[in-house]
């Protein structure tokens, strides 16, 4: 019978199955940070167990760590004592690889897996964080899991999981110049809304996908669990295989030849049969952004704001009222008159090399808007901070009047000093537009690299395929 | 873990979709090294007039009193009515951790999101998915009756009304249900299939060798 991606890569990794459809699923890489990890060590001790095995831990520091005087340390005393746990939990008990805080490939964890190619196709992934779906782009079986399950992983190399469904989504044709990634998957979620992926797993496929590059397929498995996908996927192809060959953890010799023989294995079946089918044409995917506190809470550049009379289900129409309200927007309002003050290029969505290119592209030449307060440049990792500061990247966005700064988190979810002052609004390439994500009070859209960078410029929203 | 089998108690209602895991607890309070405490800063933002910080005195800071949670009617509460997509966004355990610190052993909604669903059941939290029409059935009669309570019965997979009403029948995995109604955590579940573990991995390990080492 023909298979899926998802259903070779479960097939591929369960140990043993109970009646009810509930397995164990092995694990091959666990990518620990400092935020999830302190309670599952703890847990471990407690219980006077050991990690089942070391060489499929990779750690690094990164949600707590600051992006300014790295000289002087942590400033804060609770963040400290957190990066600290982990080094020394790593400390006793040993990893594959560790980048803690100050090491020059400390980044972002879903940043530095693939360029240390630490993810590899046909693995299973876990990570105690939600974006861990960003590993599917490798043709990996990825999965965000709780600080319980991390314990689990850590004691029993296992995950105890039952299958999801199988969901395919196919972008089809060449995308439009000034489109990206970061566009296709917001559109995708305003498509199929925040809970549109519950329980599945997430295949993304077609003309448009297969022609991203690997961060932009990173990218749009990053954001499928804004979709509600624990899970997103792409198939391995050349492009996956050109990015891996010579990363440092990435296999060489005769083992390189065999595993690219199995990663050329890893793509579903024709005629393979998904439960969910969901369709779009690049050529009506326009640059996205959004208008409110959820994800689904998007339209294109050149749209308004929604007006809530015009919604007939109650819930939806309080929602949009609530998320107006706390956004400070009137319905109809176009998007171009959405005026910002701070903007905020990072996170594990959009940090990577080719973002941090595309964002100097737009800049370049040009200043920040006297209106703008502060607008950040936050690497994914100190490895892509030294390939942008070698392409001469750092001085196009200072010269604009951008920060450019050290690598991690930031302000994507503001547990280190990078965060929005109440009433605030931001132009943000990260993944999320919840309430106070980005600080208490903050208020977030979220855009691509060159939505941000132009938006920068201009003090307001611009539609880039107009950029000049 | 804290064994679930039969729960009788208070029911709350917060009555927004797609209540996400900043909201239940935001990200200032992932900074703790430890599992317990949070319950004091469930919902923060929304439950509190001021801006809170690790550390504060939460029982001086001035409360939100259009909060429901401060609502006098629903002091007590171990049951949380929620709309759908309870619990999007992020894997941070400590949601599940501050709902059952702050005295919540139970969940309805019409959906949750996968990661926050599974996190409850490692901690005692029993998530209850009922129709959307259930659901509304619900919340009219929490905003109806002041004191409004319902019992669920795990072992039999019900929920069940005070008025005399055809209990309600919910959903529930076989493991998971297990592992809740004895209190067990499932690492020592797992560790019994060790030997299944060893053998897959040394097959891995032939078949798949740059995963190693």
């Amino acid at each position: 019978m023909p298979q899926t991606l998802y259903d070779k890569l479960w097939a591929n990794h369960v140990v043993h199955v109970e009646d009810d459809g509930t397995a164990l699923l092995y694990i091959d890489r666990h990518l620990l940070h400092e935020v999830t990890s302190p309670q599952a060590f703890e847990g471990l001790r407690l219980a006077g167990r050991k990690p089942w095995r070391i060489d499929s831990i990779v750690a690094t520091a990164d949600h707590n760590t600051p992006t300014t005087d790295w000289n002087e340390g942590i400033k804060d005393p609770i963040s400290r004592l957190q990066v600290e746990t982990l080094d020394a939990n790593i400390r006793e008990y040993g990893a594959k690889a560790y980048f803690p805080f100050l090491d020059r490939r400390q980044g972002i964890v879903h940043v530095v897996g693939p360029e240390q190619g630490a993810t590899l196709p046909g693995m299973t992934v876990v990570c105690g964080d939600s974006h861990t779906s960003t590993h599917g782009a490798f043709a990996c079986l990825s999965h965000g899991i709780g600080t319980s399950e991390v314990e689990h992983v850590l004691a029993t190399q296992c995950l105890v999981q039952k299958k999801m469904q199988n969901m395919l989504v196919t972008v089809e044709g060449p995308l439009a110049p000034g489109v990206t990634a970061k566009d296709v998957a917001l559109a995708i979620i305003g498509k199929i809304g925040t809970a549109g992926g519950t329980g599945c797993a997430v295949e993304f496929a077609g003309g448009s996908i297969r022609a991203l590059s690997m961060e932009g397929r990173m990218t749009v498995c990053n954001m499928a669990i804004e979709a509600g996908a624990r899970s997103g996927m792409v198939a391995v192809d050349d492009v996956t295989i050109a990015y891996l060959k010579g990363r440092p953890f990435a296999p060489t010799g005769e083992n390189w030849n065999r595993a690219v023989a199995y990663w050329r294995t890893l793509a579903s079946d024709a005629g393979a049969q998904f439960d969910r089918v969901v369709r779009l044409d690049a050529s009506d995917i326009r640059p996205q952004v959004t208008w409110g506190t959820s994800p689904e809470m998007v339209v294109a550049v050149d749209g308004r704001v929604p007006d809530p009379d015009k919604e007939k289900d109650p819930t939806r129409r309080e929602g949009i009222e609530r998320a107006l309200i706390y956004m400070d927007l009137k319905p109809n309002m176009r998007i171009e008159d959405i005026r910002l003050d701070k903007v905020f290029i990072g996170s594990c969505t959009n940090s990577r090399i080719e973002d941090l290119r595309a964002a100097a592209a737009m800049v370049r030449g040009k200043h920040v808007a006297s209106s703008i307060r502060l607008a950040l440049v936050v690497p994914g990792s100190g490895l892509v901070k030294a390939q942008a500061e070698r392409e001469g990247l750092d001085r196009v966005f200072t010269e604009s009047g951008f920060q450019w700064r050290e690598p991690g988190c930031s302000m994507c979810l503001a547990m280190n000093a990078d965060r929005l002052e109440p009433g605030e609004r931001c132009a943000s390439t990260s993944n999320r537009n919840f309430e106070g994500r980005q600080g208490a009070g903050g208020r977030t859209h979220l855009v691509s690299p060159e939505m941000a960078a132009a938006a920068a410029i201009a003090g307001h929203f611009v539609d880039v395929r107009n950029w000049k | 873990m804290e064994k679930f089998t039969v729960l009788n108690g208070l029911v709350a209602p917060l009555d927004r979709a797609n209540v996400d895991t900043d909201a239940i607890i935001p990200k200032q309070f992932l900074k703790s090294i430890k599992r317990s405490g949070f319950g004091p800063n469930l919902f923060d933002a929304w439950r509190y007039k001021d801006a809170g910080e690790p550390g504060m005195d939460n029982a001086r800071r001035p409360l939100n009193p259009d909060f429901v949670l401060n609502q006098p009617r629903y002091k007590g509460a171990s049951i949380l009515l929620a709309r759908k997509n309870f619990g999007c966004g992020s894997s941070r355990e400590h949601a599940p951790w501050a709902l059952a610190d702050y005295g919540f052993r139970a969940l309805i909604a019409p959906s949750f999101a996968d990661i926050f669903y599974n996190n409850c059941f490692k901690n005692g939290v029993l998530p209850i998915v009922l129709t959307e029409m259930s659901v509304d059935h619900l919340f009219n009669q929490v905003n109806a009756f002041p004191g409004y309570k319902l019992t669920i019965d795990l072992e039999r997979q019900i929920v069940i009304t005070s008025d005399g009403a055809t209990p309600i029948a919910f959903d529930v995995d076989a493991h998971r249900k297990y592992c809740l109604l004895n209190g067990f955590d499932d690492i020592g579940l797992s560790l019994r299939q060790a030997d299944k573990i060893r053998a897959f991995e040394a097959r891995r390990r032939i078949e798949q060798p740059w995963l190693f080492g």
